[in-house]
C-alpha cells in the first residue's frame, strides 16, 4: 500500500513539475485520495536513502549494482556482516550511471560522502583529477592483506593517478562472445570437446558468421545497436589494430580517421552488406534474440551469463575473437574508492580496509556473475577454473584495453554515447561510414576544445 | 484601497484611529505569521536557486563546486550559442512542440466528443480514456519499447504480417521522434480529454436542442456551439500543453534508454542540458543553457496569457 501511495504521489508530484498539473490539483487530488498533505511529504522523504555517517563502528558503503550483480553484491554484504558483527554496514544501492556519479561527487564536495564506494576504474581518474577521492595508504591496505603481487601490474598501474594508488580492482569485465552451442555445432565451428574454434582474421569471422546465419535462418551474431554496444565492438577492433584516440594525458586527439573508418566499414559490412548481424535493436532485443535461439552469437560485456543460465540457453562463452594485429578487448573495472572526507574517521577507514580486503577474498561469489575477479588468489584458484563458462575468457584480462582518458570518457559517459550515436546511422544502413567517424571526430574536438577548471 | 482607507481615517476620532491602527496592525501581523512557513520554504527552495542558477551561469562552475571562482562573464552564453548540438536540441523540443501540442488538443477533443453522449459503456469508455494518464513514466516506456522492437514486437509483427516493410521505430533518425509523440499522445491525452468532457458538460442541452429543432445537424452543432463554447478551455489546455511540451524530456529519454536517439534525432533542450549538467558535471554551462529555456518558456506564456486577456476581454 505504501508503495503504491507513494508512486502515486510521485507521479502527481512530477505532473505538477512538467506543467501537467496545477498546483490546485494536486492538492484536490492527493485530499480526493485521503491523503494529508503532511502524509504525503513524509512519503517522498521515505523515498530518499538516509545515510548518516560514522556513530560507533558504522560503516556506509554505495554502490551501483542491479540485477545479478546487486544481488550477489548483497550475498557478500550480507557474509561480511555476520563475519564482522562489530561492524554496522550500510549499504546503499543508487541507479547506474549518471545518477550514481552525481551523488558521488556531490557528497564529496560536501564533505560528507560514504566511507566506501565503487567506481569504474575509468571513472575513478575524473572523480581523483577533481579532488573528490582519498588516495589509499599502502601500508594500512598491506595489513589487511592487499598487496601488488596480488593484481595484474597492468590493472595495479591503472589504479594510479599522479603517483598515488585511489582506487581498489574488484573485477575486470571484458567485452566477451556468448556462442549458442547447439547453432554452432550445426554449423560446424565447435572441436572435438565442444569447444568454439579459434577464429582468427576479418574474412574467417566473416565466414563463421554466414555459416552460423544459414543455421538459425535469421543471425550470425547480434549486439546491441541503440546504445553504447556499438562503441565498445568499435574500440575493441581499433585497438586491435593498435591505435589510440587520446594522448595518454587525455588531451590531444591522436584518433587514426583510416583505421577507424577501416573497423567501421567491418561492423557495416556485418549489419548491412552480409546481414550477418541485425540492425536496428535495442539492448533488450540483442538478449532476447540470442537467448531465443535467432542468433548463434552475442557480442556483448560477459554480465549476461546468469540470464541464459536462468532461461536454459545453450550456450558457453568465448574471448571476443582475433580480428585484426594484436589481441585486445574493451573492457572496465569495477574497483573500491574512498570519497573524501571532510574529516577522515579512523575507525571507519579502518572499517572501509577490512570490507574491501573481504570483499576481494569472496570475489569467487562475484565471479559467478561473469566478471573476471582482479584478485590473483582467486583468479587463479582452482575453483575459478573450474568455473565454466565464466573462466573460458578470463585469459583475456592481461590484454583487455580501457577506454582511453579524458574527462568526458568511461563507462556511461558522453564519448561513449556519442561514439554509438556517431556509428548508429552506418550500421542501420543510413549513413556512411566516413560520415560516422567525420561526426565522432567533431564531436572529440569540441569536448577537447573546452577549457575546465581542474 | 488605501483611498478607502484615508476617507474613513478622517472621520474617526483620534481614539479611534489609534484602535483602528492597532486592530489593522495585528491583522497585518497575523496574516505575515500565515505567509512566513510558505514564504521561507519558498524562497529557500525556489527564489534563492534561481538567482544562484543565475550566477553559475556566468562561471566555470562544475558539480563538486570547482571553478566556482573562475569568472567567464557571458563565456557560456557564447559557447552555447556557437555549438550545434544546442541549436539542433532547441530545434528537437520545438519541433516536438509544434507536431504534439495540435494533436494533443484534436485527439483530446475528439475522444471528448465520442464519450459525451449516450452511449453504451460509456463509464467504460472514460475510464479507458483517461486510464493511460494515470500510469508513470517508466510503465509507459516499458510498454511502448516492446511495442516498437523491430522483429519480434507487436506493431512490427503486425507490419511483417501484413508483408509491409519493418519500421524502425527508435532507431531511424526521421521516425525516432515520431515514436516519442506517439507515447506521449497515447501517456497525456487523458489530461485534456477530461478538461474537455467537463467543458462539454456545462454546455446547457437546451442549446444543442434549439439548434436541432432548427435543423442543425450534428457537424453544424459542433462547429458553431461546441467548439466556440469551448474557446476558454481550449486557450487553457493550450497554454498548459505549450509549457509542458517545452519540457520534453523524460519520455525521450527513457525511451532512448538513457540516449539521444539515432542520430541525436531525439536529444530534447532540456535533455542537453541535463547532460552537460549531469554527465559532464558542467552546472555552470548546463545553468546558462536553463536560462535560455526560461527565457523562451516564458516569452510564450507572456504572449499566450495576453492572448487569454484579450478573449476574456471580448467575452
Amino acid at each position: 500500500m505504501k508503495s503504491e501511495l507513494h508512486e502515486f504521489i510521485d507521479e502527481l508530484s512530477g505532473n505538477v513539475r512538467s506543467g501537467r498539473m496545477t498546483r490546485r490539483a494536486f492538492i484536490e487530488k492527493t485530499l480526493a485520495t485521503g491523503i494529508s498533505m503532511s502524509a504525503a511529504v513524509a512519503l517522498l522523504d521515505a523515498c530518499g536513502t538516509s545515510a548518516t555517517s560514522g556513530t560507533g563502528s558504522n560503516l556506509v558503503f554505495w554502490n551501483l549494482f542491479g540485477g545479478g550483480d546487486g544481488a550477489r553484491m548483497i550475498q557478500m554484504e550480507n557474509a561480511f556482516q555476520s563475519a564482522n558483527p562489530h561492524i554496522g554496514l550500510q549499504s546503499v544501492t543508487l541507479t547506474w550511471g549518471d545518477p550514481y556519479y552525481t551523488k558521488v561527487s556531490m557528497a564529496a564536495a560536501g564533505g560528507k560522502p560514504p566511507d566506501v564506494a565503487i567506481s569504474h576504474m575509468t571513472r575513478m581518474i575524473i572523480l581523483a583529477e577533481q579532488n573528490l577521492l582519498d588516495p589509499f595508504n599502502v601500508d594500512e591496505l598491506a595489513s589487511v592483506g592487499i598487496t601488488q603481487d596480488n593484481f595484474l601490474p597492468a590493472l595495479w598501474q591503472k589504479a594510479h593517478y599522479n603517483g598515488k594508488l585511489y582506487a581498489i580492482p574488484l573485477d575486470t569485465h571484458p567485452f566477451v562472445a556468448y556462442y549458442n552451442t547447439e547453432v554452432c555445432k550445426k554449423a560446424g565451428l565447435l572441436d572435438a570437446n565442444g569447444n568454439l574454434k579459434t577464429i582468427q582474421g576479418p574474412t574467417a569471422l566473416m565466414d563463421a558468421l554466414k555459416s552460423v546465419k544459414q543455421v538459425t535462418g535469421n543471425y550470425g551474431t547480434v549486439f546491441e545497436i541503440e546504445g553504447v554496444t556499438p562503441w565498445r565492438l568499435f574500440y575493441t577492433l581499433y585497438s586491435q589494430m593498435g591505435a589510440k584516440i587520446f594522448s595518454p594525458d587525455g588531451k590531444e586527439l591522436l584518433m587514426d580517421d583510416t583505421k577507424a573508418e577501416q573497423v567501421l566499414s567491418f561492423m557495416t559490412d556485418l549489419t548491412v552488406t552480409n546481414k550477418v548481424a541485425a540492425q536496428n535493436i535495442d539492448y533488450a532485443g540483442s538478449v532476447a534474440l540470442f537467448g531465443s535461439g535467432k542468433s548463434g552469437f552475442l557480442w556483448n560485456g560477459e554480465w549476461e551469463v546468469t540470464t541464459f543460465q536462468t532461461e536454459k540457453t545453450p550456450f558457453s562463452m568465448a574471448p571476443f575473437p582475433l580480428v585484426y594485429d594484436q589481441y585486445r578487448a574493451q573492457a572496465d573495472s569495477h574497483t573500491f574508492v574512498l570519497p573524501r572526507q571532510a574529516s577522515v574517521d579512523s575507525t571507519s577507514r579502518a572499517n572501509a580496509l577490512q570490507f574491501v580486503s573481504f570483499m576481494l577474498k569472496n570475489s569467487y561469489t562475484w565471479a559467478q556473475g561473469g566478471h573476471v575477479p582482479a584478485y590473483l588468489p582467486v583468479a587463479n584458484s582452482a575453483v575459478y577454473k573450474a568455473l565454466k563458462p565464466q573462466s573460458n575468457y578470463a585469459g583475456v584480462a592481461p590484454n583487455v584495453v580501457f577506454d582511453d582518458p579524458a574527462w568526458f570518457s568511461g563507462s556511461g559517459s558522453r564519448l561513449e554515447t556519442q561514439a554509438a550515436g556517431a556509428f548508429q546511422n552506418a550500421l542501420n544502413g543510413l549513413g556512411t561510414p566516413a560520415q560516422g567517424i567525420r561526426q565522432f571526430r567533431a564531436f572529440l574536438q569540441k569536448m577537447l576544445a573546452i577549457k575546465l577548471p581542474f | 484601497m488605501s483611498d478607502v482607507t484615508m476617507q474613513a481615517a478622517r472621520v474617526e476620532t483620534s481614539a479611534q484611529a489609534r484602535r483602528g491602527k492597532d486592530r489593522r496592525w495585528r491583522t497585518n501581523l497575523a496574516g505575515l505569521g500565515f505567509v512566513l512557513p510558505f514564504f521561507i520554504v519558498y524562497a529557500l527552495f525556489l527564489i534563492w536557486p534561481i538567482l544562484l542558477g543565475l550566477r553559475m551561469s556566468f562561471f566555470n562552475w562544475t558539480l563538486s563546486g570547482l571553478g566556482s571562482s573562475d569568472f567567464l562573464g557571458l563565456g557560456n552564453y557564447q559557447q552555447l550559442f556557437s555549438d550545434s548540438d544546442f541549436w539542433q536540441s532547441l530545434g528537437v523540443t520545438l519541433l516536438f512542440t509544434v507536431i504534439s501540442t495540435p494533436l494533443l488538443i484534436i485527439v483530446g477533443f475528439g475522444l471528448a466528443l465520442l464519450v459525451n453522449r449516450a452511449i453504451p459503456g460509456q463509464a467504460f469508455f472514460r475510464t479507458v480514456f483517461f486510464a493511460s494518464y494515470v500510469l508513470p513514466v517508466s510503465v509507459v516506456v516499458l510498454i511502448w519499447s516492446w511495442l516498437f522492437q523491430p522483429g519480434f514486437g507487436l506493431i512490427d509483427g503486425v507490419l511483417t504480417d501484413l508483408h509491409l516493410p519493418s519500421v524502425g521505430w527508435l532507431s531511424s533518425p526521421n521516425i525516432a521522434l515520431i515514436s516519442v509523440i506517439i507515447v506521449t499522445v497515447w501517456w497525456t491525452v487523458g489530461y485534456n480529454f477530461l478538461l474537455y468532457l467537463a467543458g462539454m458538460q456545462q454546455i446547457s442541452p437546451e442549446m444543442n436542442e434549439a439548434a436541432s429543432l432548427d435543423g442543425a445537424g450534428s457537424w453544424a452543432r459542433i462547429r458553431w456551439i461546441t467548439i466556440p463554447l469551448l474557446n476558454r478551455t481550449t486557450t487553457m489546455i493550450l497554454i498548459l500543453q505549450v509549457i509542458a511540451s517545452l519540457q520534453l524530456f523524460q519520455q525521450a529519454y527513457l525511451l532512448m534508454g538513457s540516449g539521444d536517439g539515432p542520430n541525436n534525432s531525439t536529444r530534447s533542450i532540456v535533455q542537453y542540458i541535463y547532460e552537460n549538467g549531469f554527465t559532464t558535471f558542467r552546472v555552470g554551462f548546463a545553468s546558462a543553457g536553463s536560462y535560455i529555456l526560461f527565457v523562451i518558456i516564458l516569452i510564450v506564456s507572456i504572449g499566450q496569457f495576453s492572448l487569454l486577456a484579450r478573449q476574456r476581454r471580448n467575452a
